[in-house]
Formats: structure tokens, sequence, C-alpha cells
């Protein structure tokens, strides 16, 4: 193999893998230091800053990071579960124990203002994530933002559709409060029916940030009868918000297995439904949902029923009383492909009282005319180009649900820092697909002889449970919240099971004596040094067989004999002691930063707190 | 130096030998010697020679001296006895142990300054006797422990840390393991694993007195230029005499070499060491040869490592002494206090 070029930012930034999985690429292993240190506010701010919503992604986010997350691999059989850190839930500690300076605090890191900015108008459609996430990053550089949200207050999804006692209503208020605070106009009540007449208004820039907001209905017999009993999971959702709905029948059937279906079966528990059971056409393992959601739902009572296709609703006396339902199993076919067949046993009637359809949702644009160049694809979905985000119309971007159908809003937040970018760019007449370039750094963290700047000791302690309100509790009050966060005690704890991957392991071979110091050490045995060969052949002659495809070698050398380093990174610690074993130097612990850039931030930017506050 | 224990944490894939432990289980306290220090890798090869064995780290007595090297039983097998003597007195602290109880595994850990200089007497008897051991000397030709002083195994013209030249001949242990009567003589290098490991299980597997030189660079002050025992020095005068596999009597021989590249020795407890790429001039079954070797290799400059002599049919003190055949703390009182008829009869011997 050739040797590894750390020159290039993606190597290392590849390593820290929960960034790396963050569609965001949000500074994880930073702001988990800066949580053990108690420093919430810089937490946040660091949090604010890359995913813009921290309160609100420390209780919703899907997470992707920590299935990403080095602690869970690095546990396998050596403990009772391997579990990652619980990333999501510390960055939650962040946005609970920031201080009342946080909006101060927030404004002093602002990027500087683009001379002229004001001259423009940038209209955003709808207010959920990634409306807002554009309208973070355009207004303090100046720009004039307006989003439209027919709703009466900021916040989409988040505030319609997740319920309450996952999400409470003051952590939307408040972190949709920042972003107005940008001097951003919110116009509330307002549903955009026309794109033209947005057009005709002469916005500069025009985000669609509607979302995906039409829940997709089940069309089997009897879906047309007592249909005040049987509901699209998302809008009974956003009715329970509204206060429209405030009771549910005893017995609940939630068709679907995704987290909307998630979000119903709890609901449902909390508004009278006592037998609720959510029903699957596939497997339990295959289900969308969370595995975190599904647990939470069972612990609630909610009972979960696999392998079952809704055949037919049952009506009797005019009223709902059931649904038939198919027995399934799955098949692959040649091609690996799977398909769902029935099993040919008989079909299952199901009694209930009520039913919510959660089975997705698709993107609807009939508001946008199809004559203004905005082209669809055969989905119905917007043409964009991937990067940018921009449409077949140069000045109308799309983001969050509404681009490539429904994901999440960690992706929204991402898709509206790159279509900021991008709207940046036209605004100034620059190359729109110009993306503004990373902050990245690679520092020593030696301080001494055996100390380092940061805490190396591993803490053999499994993952730490996130404290729950009593059941009986959160059951009678739909507004109570379930989780109630970490204290800063096991926060701190919990922060200490993060292995500081950003910390690098960084070997110089030009100063190894190669004394084999670092590779006695290692407790994961990472370190090889070994005749070069190709990258297959290596794999196998390591120390430790490097299995995980996915996790890169790091190859250095050669060295004096000819043989190269190479250091598997799949389990490594970044406990630093090859860097305390070596007497040269040649293994070095390097703090790597990786910062993503925002719109209008140039290469001087410094996305650092110090220096910003310093100036 | 390190600070930090190091974390329990293993490879998900760490492996578990025939008698249940993992290698992490053979290791010991975390080093206190300097970084880059040869010692701590002659510790990984006796650990790893010791998990591919099976050992059971109970079974194993690892006795020691004074100085760096001595002090390395504390950093591998932590479930091990251990004895740590006076300076130079390992091998009769060892000798009596052995005597007590011959069933253990022996490892008698030492340096060039504990066994060359102090010790050289208690080294000479020990080997002369024939105790079954492994003699481990951790050679770096310098005192670490009081800065940097040469010590007995240094090479004459080899320049110290401070830039004094060594104006003494060194003792060459090897040689005189050889010339003593030890039934197993290697030496190797503390920077190729690949060398030292089957070497240190051939010897843990010999029965009778086996000698390993280990050199062992001492990177705090002997690692510079103008030392003979640093590792550049040491990787550009190696003479590896063979490539050695070692075959446990459980193992099966799978590959097969055409005759005339490889010599096979197999040992009393049914073990192989198959030697590859031996020169045919060299015999290791021979004494004489071997010693002839050692000295043609160190008149051309050259460092020769690998194994050079092993006497595969060798006898150990127990069997020149005629002992019990039984460690003393399973004999009863009966054995042991054979009572007054008994003792008349010595007396009546005597006389």
């Amino acid at each position: 193999m050739q040797p590894t070029d750390i020159r290039n930012p993606q190597y290392f930034h590849k390593v820290v893998d929960c960034q790396w999985a963050c569609p965001a690429h949000t500074r994880v292993p930073e702001y988990i230091r800066l949580i053990a240190a108690g420093r919430y506010d810089d937490a946040y701010l660091l949090n604010w800053d890359s995913n813009v919503f921290p309160g609100i992604l420390g209780r919703t986010c899907d997470r992707p990071c920590e299935p990403a997350c080095r602690r869970g691999r690095v546990e396998e059989s050596n403990g009772e579960k391997p579990e990652p850190v619980a990333i999501c839930r510390l960055k939650r500690v962040a946005a609970d124990n920031r201080s009342d300076a946080i909006e101060t605090r927030m404004r002093q890191r602002l990027p500087e203002r683009v001379p002229d900015a004001e001259k423009f108008r940038v209209a955003c459609v709808g207010a959920g994530p990634a409306s807002l996430t554009v309208a973070r990053d355009l207004a303090p550089l100046g720009y004039r933002v307006t989003v439209f949200e027919a709703d009466a207050k900021g916040g989409g999804f988040m505030r319609t559709q997740v319920p309450r006692f996952r999400l409470p209503e003051h952590v939307i208020d408040e972190e949709v409060g920042y972003i107005l605070g940008l001097g951003v106009e919110l116009v509330g009540n307002r549903r955009i029916d026309s794109l033209r007449r947005v057009l005709d208004e002469k916005y500069d820039a025009v985000f669609v940030g509607c979302g995906a907001p039409r829940g997709r209905d089940l069309h089997v017999p009897g879906r047309d009868e007592n249909t005040d009993k049987i509901h699209v999971g998302i809008e009974w959702l956003a009715s329970v918000y509204f206060g429209h709905v405030k009771a549910v029948g005893k017995r609940v059937i939630v068709l679907g297995g995704g987290n909307t279906a998630m979000d119903c079966c709890r609901s449902a528990r909390r508004l009278g439904g006592e037998d609720v059971k959510v029903i699957v056409r596939s497997g339990y393992e295959e289900m969308k949902a969370s595995p975190w959601e599904k647990e939470d739902a069972e612990h609630e009572g909610v009972v979960i029923l696999n392998w079952l296709n809704p055949k037919s609703f049952v009506h009797e006396h005019g009223k709902l009383t059931g649904m038939w339902f198919t027995p399934m199993r799955a098949e692959h076919d040649a091609n690996g492909k799977r398909k769902l067949l029935p099993t040919g046993e008989p079909d299952r009637l199901i009694e209930c009282d009520e039913v919510l359809i959660a089975v997705g949702q698709e993107n609807a644009f009939p508001w946008i005319e199809r004559d203004l160049g905005v082209e669809f694809d055969e989905w119905g979905l917007p043409k964009l180009d991937k990067l940018t985000m921009q449409s077949t119309l140069p000045k109308v971007f799309f983001g969050g649900d509404a681009a490539f159908g429904p994901k999440n809003i960690i992706w929204s937040v991402e898709h509206g820092h790159q279509a900021a970018a991008s709207i940046h760019n036209l605004l100034q007449q620059d190359d729109v697909r110009k993306r503004p370039p990373p902050l990245t750094n690679l520092v020593s963290q030696k301080m001494g002889i055996h100390e380092w700047s940061y805490d190396n000791e591993i803490t053999p302690d499994q993952r730490f449970v996130v404290p729950w309100a009593p059941k009986e509790k959160t059951l009678k009050d739909i507004k109570q919240e379930v989780e109630l966060g970490f204290d800063v005690q096991t926060a701190w704890k919990e922060a200490q099971r993060c292995l500081n991957c950003d910390v690098q392991t960084v070997f110089t071979k030009d100063i190894c004596i190669e004394c084999d110091a670092c590779v006695d050490i290692c407790p994961m045995d990472c370190i090889t040094f070994t005749a070069n060969g190709d990258e297959a052949d290596l794999r196998t002659r390591l120390t430790a067989p490097a299995l995980n495809l996915a996790q890169d070698l790091y190859v250095g050398g050669p060295v004096k004999t000819g043989r190269v380093m190479v250091k598997d990174e799949d389990v490594c610690l970044h406990c630093g002691l090859c860097a305390e074993r070596c007497p040269t130097g040649a293994w070095d612990m390097r703090r790597f930063l990786f910062a993503e850039s925002y719109a209008g931030r140039g290469e001087d930017y410094s996305a650092l707190p110090a220096k910003k506050v310093a100036a | 130096m390190t600070y930090l224990p190091k974390p329990k944490l293993h490879h998900p894939s760490l492996q578990r030998n025939a008698v249940g432990f993992t290698r992490r289980d053979y290791e010991g306290a975390i080093s206190t010697l300097c970084a880059g220090c040869g010692h701590d890798s002659i510790s990984a090869a006796i650990i790893q020679a010791c998990w591919e064995l099976d050992v059971q780290p109970h079974r194993v007595a690892k006795i020691s001296g004074i100085g760096c090297s001595s002090k390395t039983p504390t950093y591998f097998l932590s479930a091990s006895h251990g004895f740590n003597a006076v300076h130079g007195r390992m091998p009769s602290v060892l000798t009596g142990a052995n005597l007590a109880n011959r069933e253990l595994m022996y490892l008698g850990i030492s340096g060039d300054g504990d066994s060359a200089s102090i010790g050289i007497g208690q080294f000479v008897h020990a080997i002369r006797r024939g105790v079954d051991m492994v003699y481990i000397v951790e050679n770096n030709g310098v005192y670490g422990l009081t800065k940097g002083q040469f010590s007995a195994t240094a090479d004459q013209g080899s320049k110290s840390k401070k830039g004094a030249i060594n104006t003494d001949a060194p003792v060459d242990m090897v040689g005189m393991a050889l010339q003593l009567g030890a039934s197993f003589v290697a030496r190797s290098f503390s920077g190729d694993k690949t060398q030292l490991v089957p070497i240190l299980k051939a010897a843990m597997s010999h029965k009778g007195a086996a000698f390993v030189d280990v050199l062992s660079p001492c990177v705090a002050f002997n690692n510079h230029p103008g030392s003979t025992k640093s590792y550049d020095y040491i990787r550009e005068h190696n003479h590896a005499l063979c490539r050695m596999d070692f075959i446990s009597p459980r193992d099966e021989i799978t590959v097969e070499y055409p005759p005339g590249e490889l010599r096979e020795v197999r040992q009393h407890d049914g073990s192989v060491l198959r030697l590859r790429k031996l020169p045919e001039s060299h015999d290791t079954g021979d004494r004489v040869a071997a010693m002839n070797y050692l000295h043609a290799c160190q008149a051309r400059g050259e460092i020769v490592t690998g194994l050079l002599y092993v006497d595969a049919e060798a006898a150990d003190l127990h069997a020149h002494l005629d002992t019990v055949p039984a460690a003393f703390n399973t004999l009863g009182e009966r054995e042991l206090c054979p009572g007054s008829a008994a003792l008349a009869k010595i007396n009546a011997s005597l006389r």
C-alpha cells in the first residue's frame, strides 16, 4: 500500500466516526470534552454552529453518530452489552445547562457581515429546520430573509408532529427564537399556494423547505367508512398538537413501522388508548423506527406485531370494529431483492376502535407551477444539484424533506447549510458550486512526559441510562416529558466514555527506531510493523486481523528496515499509550480539528471561540 | 514510562489458548522502564511465548536479581511466582527453588550487570550444574540504572554516550555458556520478535540449562552512534544463523520441505525445533562447532543470532543428583522424615 496521505483532512475526519457519520459533521468529541469540563455554553454554541437546534436534536435526533461510534465496537466481547456513547443525550446536557448569557455569546461568534448584503431578499417557504438553517446562515451576513409558514409559529414538523412528551414546546420556542432574533422575518399563518407569486415579488432567491407534508394513505376495502375513526398518522399528530384531538378509542391499531408510528402509538397511550398495537408488514428488525424508539414504545405497553399485511377494515352496525390482516413472510430473489409473500396461513382479525395510518409520507408540490422552469423527476421530486441544492430554476433551492423525500431533522439542517452557501454564492455572483473551505488543524496534545491536554484514561463504564419520569405520570399527561436528561454528574461519567477519536495518532517515519514499544503497549493490538503488501494481504497479516473493511489502515513508512508501520484504525482507543511509550516522539497525539464552514465564511474565519472572543 | 495503567479493553478478536487464557492474561503491571527500552519487548516476547505454549501462569517461577532487567518480572506473568533476589544471586536462589520444586518452570531473568559482573560466579555454577531453567540475560552493555557506565559485556572500542571509549575486553556470555556445558544456547535481539519468540518457546520446552542472551538496546544510555548495542548497530551487524520454527508436541506438522533445506531437532517433551536456512557447515548438535562458529562470526564483526547449540537429550541437575522425582511439597511426612532407623542407616554408611 502507499503510505497514507494524512495531509488530506478527510483521512482523519473519517477516523472521527461520529463526526463523519453526522450529516452536519458536528464536532462531537470536542463538545463532549467541553461538557466534561462544565463549559456548557461553549458546548452548546459548538453544536449550534453545526446543527442549529442542539436542544431539539438532543431529544429527537436520529443519531446517525451513535451506530457509528467507536465505543460500540471497542466494547465488543469486552462486556455484557456493547453500547456507543450516549452522544445525543449529552448534547441535551449542553442545552439544559446553558447559561442565560447564551444569546449574547452567540452574537459574539457570528461571522462578519457581507458588504451590501441588505440589498438582497431571500424567501424561505416553510419554517421547518431546513428553512430556519438557511435563515440562520444568511441573516448574520446581512441578507434580508423572510420565512413563510402556514402555521402561526415556526418549527414545522418539529412543532406539529413530534409529540410534546418527547420535545417540550419551550425548547422549540427558544431555538426558533434565537434564529428569529438574528433579524429574520417570520410571516406566520401564510400558506404559500403559488411559487409564481413568490417569484413575482422579486425575491433574489427562494428556498423551498416545505417538508413532505402529505401522509400516505392506505386504500384497502372499508377505508371510506367511519373516517372519523381512521386517521392518517401525521395529520392526527398535528391535530393532537393543535388540541383538536383530545381522546382516542380504547383499542387502537397503528399501521406502519417508522418513527411516526412510534409517535402515534405513544400519543394514543396517553389519550385513552389502553390496548395499542403497532402492526407492521415486515419483521421487527427491518422496521424503520430507531431501536430506542421501539424500546420506548414497548416500555409503555405498546405491542408490536410483525409480518401482518393490512387487508381490510371491518365495520359492524356502522361502527369500526377491527381489521383483517394477511400473515406474510419474506423471500429473497436471485438478486437478493426482498419480496413479501403471504404465508398461506388464514387471515387474522384484530379488533379495534380506531386506526392510525403511519405508512409513510409523500412530497407534494401542487403550489409550484410546472411552467416556471422548476423541473421534477418521475417520482414527483425536484431535480436538484445534490451539492448545491439548486433546482433547474437557478434562483430556487430546495432542502429538507422537500428535496429528496422524508429524512430527518439533522439532514434538513445540512441541506439548509449547503443551500445557504449556494444562495450566498449566487447573490455574490460567485460559482454556485463553490463550497466554503472547512477549517482544519492538527495540533500536538503533549504537555509533558506523561501529560496530555486531553483526558486519555479509558473508563471501563458501560453506557449510563437516562432517567425517566414515572410511567404513571407520563401516560396521564401528554405534555409530560418522558426523558429527564442526564444530571451533570452522570453526564460527566458518560462523557468519560468518549474515546476522543479526534485526538489522532500521528506517525513520523523518519524518527522511528523500530523498538516495538508501541506494538507491545497497544491494548487493542492496532499496530504492526511488517513487510508492505496490498491492502487485502496486509489486513490478514497484522497483530490482530483488520476485518472491518469500513475502517482504514493507516500506513506509515517505510522505516529503516524497509518495513511499513500499519495501524488499523478500527478499535483504537486513542489512549495515547503508543505515544507515551515512544522514545523518539515518532508517535504523537494530535488533536484534529475539522470544522465545516458555512455561507460567507472565508478561509480566515475561525470557528474557534477563543480567537473571536479575544478580538 | 507510563503512569496510566494499560486499559483492560482488548481487541474483540483476542483468542483464548488451550488453558483458557488470552495473551493479555499473561501481562503484568505497566512497565516503569524508559520508553522504548528493549527489555519491554523481551517481556512482550515472554508473554507471547507463554500464551502460545499454553503455560499455566501459576506453574511458573520468575526469579531475578537487581537492575533494569531484573525489574521486568513485575511487567509480565502477574499470576506467577516471583522472587527478586540480591544483586547477582538469582542463580543460587533459582537453583534452590528448583531443587525444592522441580515441577515448576523456572525463568531466570538477569542482565549483563547482574550476570557478567557481580553475579558471574553464580552464573557460571548454575550453568555448569545443568539446572533446568531458562536463563535470560537482557544484555544492553551498559549500567542503565546508574546512568550509563560500561558493563562487562560492552565491546572493546565502543563509545559511551558521554564519549568515553571502552578499553576492556568484553565478557562473552554465549561463549561462556557453551564452554560451561549449557545444553541450550541461543542469542537473539529484542527488536526481532519473530526470532525471539520461537527461541523462548524452545528454551521453555528444553529440559536442562537453557541460556538465552538477548541483545536489548538501552534507549536512554546506549543507543547512539559508536555504541555496538544500539538498534541500528545490531540491525546492521546481525547475522541470523537460521530461521527456527517451534512445533509443540500437539501441533500437526503440515508443511513439507525438500530434504537438505531444514534440520529438525526433537526435544525431550516431543516438541520439534525446525531449523531453516541453517548453513551447511553448522551443526547445532556440535558444541565445538558452535563455539567455532561464534568466534568466527565475532572475528568478522558480526553478531550471530539464532539457536547456536542444543543437546536435546541433556540431563539436568536432578538427574545428576538422583533426587526424588516429585516436588517436596507433594511428599508426605513419612517421606520427609523417614525416622530414626533410616537416620541410623545413613550414619552407619558414613562410619
